[in-house]
């Protein structure tokens, strides 16, 4: 049982948790995930570990509301607890001094891509950071991200706040503006992710991504979350969730994510959570 | 003397195959009181039994089958536990007739003692008593003991040490305790609330057991010993799934047999959306696999509203590792057995789903290195297979989280921990290792075989 330190709202589908976890909160480093369950009868989902606490013993989430889990999980408040708490998962994101680095979030990849910006910033990288969303009351953590980069750049699809466009477009003119970029981590729904690959493949640019696909136990037992990296079949969990975006097979990423779609429209229909 | 061998050997009631094909309750449904005592009298009581030797923890078979001839049945019960810290559970998944009753002297003119039988009978005749004893454990030792995984061999070594007056913790990565007794076999198998009841035991012992706890994860064993742990026993098991990599294998629809009976045991699939996870009822099911873990899918396909549910296997029935009784059991409940089959390639549709199965005919040529005659693909024999859920069973290998924490810690070139068999020490002082993690995929019961070797091992290392 882990209790419920905190559950705030930063806009209307996407909520960020800080969560009573000591030893995770110890040994979690940038890119890891936890595994949490709701109640007993609940789904194990993962959950990037967005950052952590070591003197309060805390571990802090964001999430986005799609599924019934998550609605379940918005509804919980401070003081409740979650039947299970399970990490650090996953490998770290691989870090050092790279020289110039671009971290690209979009949606609810802001969260995701926060604590690598903060990694990045302590090996003493530049980091100019690119987030976006549909439209400006969505968009998450601007000030914080402001605080911690050397160079932020807001963009929202409809225009509403920032540059107008996607944040695929502000990473091509960033490119072509010159600036000289030796990694980029694209963080955010999967056509985003996709298509900034794309981007970034005919400049040669190393690009990270970091993958959301099903997981089970998120141990390397059961295989839900496997992904195809260059041809070859990696687990997410154990392997991951980070890969070089030029070799990922996003299509079958894209068809695996929606393996239980009628289930879980089911179980989002039966959720009674909000009442 | 003549007129006890004229008792048959009593057969245990079962479930009617149509109607349990639709359910998840136990099939076999145990003896009565009268055909216990029935059998237990077939029970010749060797002076030198056979069957003790035939067992990997070395139970009094003859002594507690005694007991139930003179109606004691708790006292059974009690000699069981003895040597086995979960008779229940060996009752209904050991392999019997490989071990104690295959040597068991009665076999040889006509059918052995049903030892199996006998003891799932007295270990449920005491847990549903109410009226379970919890014996004296030893007084405090003073020494810590870790143990990493809460399976069969992780439970039993626990169970051991803590009756020694050892302080045992049990670190488990999933959110409840039991291993493979939990996310691997069925419910109608293995009724999870006598899992839960031998864990249960286990904690009224003294055993603390901690889930959520990822070792190698969360902390390693080094840091076990850091926090003060005086020795560290690994019972991970072979937790790792095992695909073919054939193309097409990462369409949706296909599972490793650990993520389909993980969901549908551990996270009770089967009964969503009382349950949250979702699991894919297929009408057509083709699970690859011969062994125990094949049959226990397949048999949950079924359950799961499958109109068709194959077994594809490249060899013949005869060198199926499963158990004959689960092989008799899939077939009566309407499993359909492809045999000498071999897949070789699956298909799918736009939303990338997979439809087909390309698979090759086989035949058996020379034995390989395991004995078997090996399977020889039949030239232009290919044929497709319409399936909408595929569930890989062809095996299980080492994961690497422990292991690639610990330096030091010796591993084989299948990632397996490299152990002493009669101790499990390895090549870490005050690391012991044993079951799966060890031997590769085997049993329950050689799993806490291993765990009542190290028990003895650990013991005299912390003297």
């Amino acid at each position: 049982m882990n209790r419920i330190v905190k559950n705030t709202r930063l806009s209307e589908n996407v909520f960020r948790m800080a969560i009573k976890a000591p030893e995770i909160a110890a040994k979690r480093k940038a890119g890891q995930f936890v595994v949490i369950m709701t109640e007993e009868k609940g789904e194990r989902i993962p959950l990037t570990i967005v950052d952590s606490d070591r003197e309060k013993g805390t571990v802090t989430i964001i999430f986005q509301v799609v599924g019934k889990t998550t609605m379940c999980l918005a509804a919980m408040k401070e003081g409740e607890n979650l039947f299970a708490v399970l990490g650090p998962l996953g490998m770290p994101t691989e870090m050092e001094n790279f020289g110039t680095t671009v971290v690209v979030g979009g949606g609810v990849g802001i969260g995701v891509a926060y604590p690598i910006i903060k990694a990045l910033k302590e090996a003493g990288n530049k980091v100019i950071a690119i987030t976006g969303a549909r439209s400006k009351d969505i968009l998450i953590l601007e000030d914080e991200i402001q605080e911690i980069c050397d160079r932020l750049i807001v963009s929202t699809d409809d225009g509403s706040y920032g540059v107008h466009g996607f944040v695929t477009n502000v990473l091509q003119d960033l490119i072509e503006s010159g600036e000289i970029i030796n990694r980029v981590f694209a963080i955010g729904p999967v056509p985003m992710m996709k298509f900034l690959c794309e981007v970034t493949r005919p400049y040669k640019i190393r690009t990270i991504v970091s993958l959301n696909p099903i997981m089970v136990d998120a141990t390397g037992m059961c295989g839900a979350c496997r992904v195809a990296v260059g041809g070859k079949t990696k687990f997410a969990c154990v392997d991951g969730p980070e890969f070089d975006g030029h070799d990922v097979d996003f299509d079958l990423l894209t068809n695996r994510l929606r393996m239980y779609n009628d289930e879980e429209e089911e179980a989002r229909k039966g959720c009674r959570c909000n009442e | 003397m003549s007129k006890k061998e004229k008792i048959p050997r009593q057969d245990m009631p079962e479930q009617d195959p149509k109607v349990r094909a639709k359910n998840f309750n136990e099939v076999p449904l145990g003896y009565t009181e009268e055909q216990a005592v029935l059998e237990a009298k077939r029970c010749i009581q060797c002076k030198k039994p056979l069957c003790i030797a035939g067992c990997p923890v070395d139970v009094d078979i003859p002594g507690f089958i005694k007991s139930i001839a003179e109606e004691d049945f708790i006292g059974a019960a009690l000699k069981l536990k003895e040597t086995n810290a979960l008779p229940a559970i060996c009752g209904r998944v050991c392999p019997q007739e490989d071990q104690c009753e295959k040597v068991c002297v009665l076999g040889k003119k006509g059918e052995p003692v049903a030892i199996g039988r006998l003891e799932r009978f007295a270990a449920d005749y005491e847990r549903e008593s109410g009226n379970i004893m919890i014996p004296d454990v030893a007084p405090p030792t003073g020494k810590k003991v870790a143990v990493v995984g809460a399976g069969p061999a992780g439970l039993t070594i626990a169970g051991d040490l803590v009756k020694l007056g050892h302080d045992v913790t049990v670190f488990e990565a999933l959110h409840k305790a039991g291993g493979v007794l939990i996310y691997g076999i069925p419910e109608f198998r293995l009724p999870k609330s006598i899992v839960d009841a031998e864990v249960d035991y286990l904690e009224k012992l003294g055993v603390k057991i901690v889930v959520n706890a990822a070792i190698g994860r969360v902390k390693t064993v080094d840091e076990l010993f850091e926090e003060g742990f005086d020795a560290v026993f690994l019972g991970v098991g072979a937790g790792a799934p095992v695909f073919m990599n054939i193309p097409g294998e990462n369409l949706s629809g296909i599972y490793s047999a650990n993520e389909y009976l993980t969901r549908s045991n551990l996270m009770k699939a089967y009964r969503f959306p009382e349950y949250d996870t979702p699991i894919v009822r297929g009408k057509n099911v083709v699970v690859i696999g011969g062994g125990n873990v094949a049959m226990d899918s397949v048999r949950t396909a079924l359950r799961l509203g499958a109109d068709n549910a194959y077994i594809i296997y490249r060899r013949t029935e005869v060198e199926m590792p499963a158990r004959t009784e689960e092989v008799h059991h899939a077939k009566e409940e309407g499993v359909q057995f492809k045999l000498l089959t071999n897949p070789v390639e699956y298909t799918g549709n736009e939303n990338g789903w997979v439809t087909g199965m390309k698979c090759l005919r086989m035949e058996l040529g020379e034995p390989d290195e395991s004995g078997r005659r090996r399977p020889v693909p039949i030239k232009d024999s290919e044929f497709i297979i319409d399936v909408d859920t595929v569930v890989v069973a062809v095996g299980a290998m080492a994961n690497p989280l422990v292991a690639s924490t610990t330096p030091g810690l010796e591993i084989n070139r299948w990632d397996y921990i490299v152990a002493n068999e009669e101790t499990g020490e390895t090549s870490r002082k005050g690391v012991y290792a044993g079951g799966d993690i060890v031997t590769g995929s085997a049993t329950v019961i050689l799993a806490m075989g291993a765990g009542r070797n190290s028990a003895r091992a650990i013991d005299e290392y912390l003297k």
